[in-house]
């Protein structure tokens, strides 16, 4: 479905399926309806999950709140300086054959994989030394 | 009529998009942390939701390729740089500690602010998703642009 998504709106729009790039653009204001019609979309679709006969979408987070809005942070600065995220280079880059998304979605899930392992591994085993 | 069929169908796919992702369980932190931790009882499943979906989206992007409008007539906007930069890592990087850090990235957290379960919105999102935004004016701020290299 998220690569049906992507291919949709590239073949009907001929836009880019990157969800950081089009909330970016959305909040600072530059044209085009067709992004808050994308993110009205996108929040609807918990609510039409269950009655699609979908999983019910929940949400087991595992950090507290202040650690979740110093993750937004990060995660809306360094995907604006980066250009992209997990959909837009993750998915709809590596589908177009490009070594620069490559190289980010490696460093960003590297990067998150390091953090997990700090978070999960490191620090409680420090705690417990 | 074509402006209103564009944002029908952008509506349309980020639904569909959306569901991709409920569906996936990209929306639960417990399986993004579940994937992004190797050391501990790795999940593979999201490499197989994210390998799944380059194979889909493959082909059209393929076909876009030498393509220059699109189905409802708007020109197909594919991006044009290729350097490997400074912002490039550094944002990548930065956006890496942050998904470690929560196990939620900006699709599934706008998805989220629709999940509502017992009456109540999922508090989660409502705390991350104002901080992502303030992140994106952040990222505007002209030293923190310097300091990663951005133009």
């Amino acid at each position: 479905m998220i690569g049906a998504a992507a291919s949709g709106l590239l073949l009907v729009n001929g836009r880019i399926a990157g969800i950081s790039g089009i909330l970016g653009n959305a909040v600072r204001g530059i044209e085009g309806t067709w992004r808050w019609a994308f993110l009205v979309g996108l929040i609807a679709a918990p609510l039409w999950s269950p009655l699609l006969g979908l999983p019910f979408a929940i949400a087991h987070h595992q950090a507290g709140l202040i650690q979740i809005a110093v993750a937004g942070l990060l995660v809306g600065v360094g995907t604006q300086i980066g250009s992209g995220c997990t959909s837009g280079h993750g998915v709809c880059g590596i589908a177009n054959f490009s070594l620069r998304s490559l190289t980010a979605t490696a460093i960003f899930i590297g990067f998150a994989a390091l953090t997990v392992f700090v978070l999960r591994h490191l620090l409680p085993r420090m705690a417990g030394a | 009529m074509r402006e209103l069929l564009t944002i029908f169908a952008a509506g349309l796919f980020g639904l569909l998009f959306g569901l991709g992702l409920v569906t996936s369980h990209m929306t639960d932190p417990a399986v993004v942390i579940g994937f992004l931790d190797f050391a501990g009882d790795w999940d593979p499943t999201l490499l197989f939701v994210m390998a799944g979906a380059v194979c889909v989206a493959t082909p059209a992007f393929v076909f876009a390729r030498n393509r220059p409008k699109a189905l409802l007539g708007e020109p197909i906007i594919l991006p044009a740089r290729n350097r490997i930069d400074r912002p490039l890592i550094g944002g990548a990087a930065i956006f890496g500690i942050g998904w470690g850090l929560a196990g939620i990235c900006p699709g599934p957290g706008i998805a989220l602010l629709g999940a509502v379960y017992g009456g109540t919105f999922d508090k989660g999102a409502l705390v991350f998703m104002p901080a992502l935004i303030a992140g994106i004016f952040l990222s505007r701020w002209r030293p923190l642009r310097n300091a990663l290299g951005a133009s």
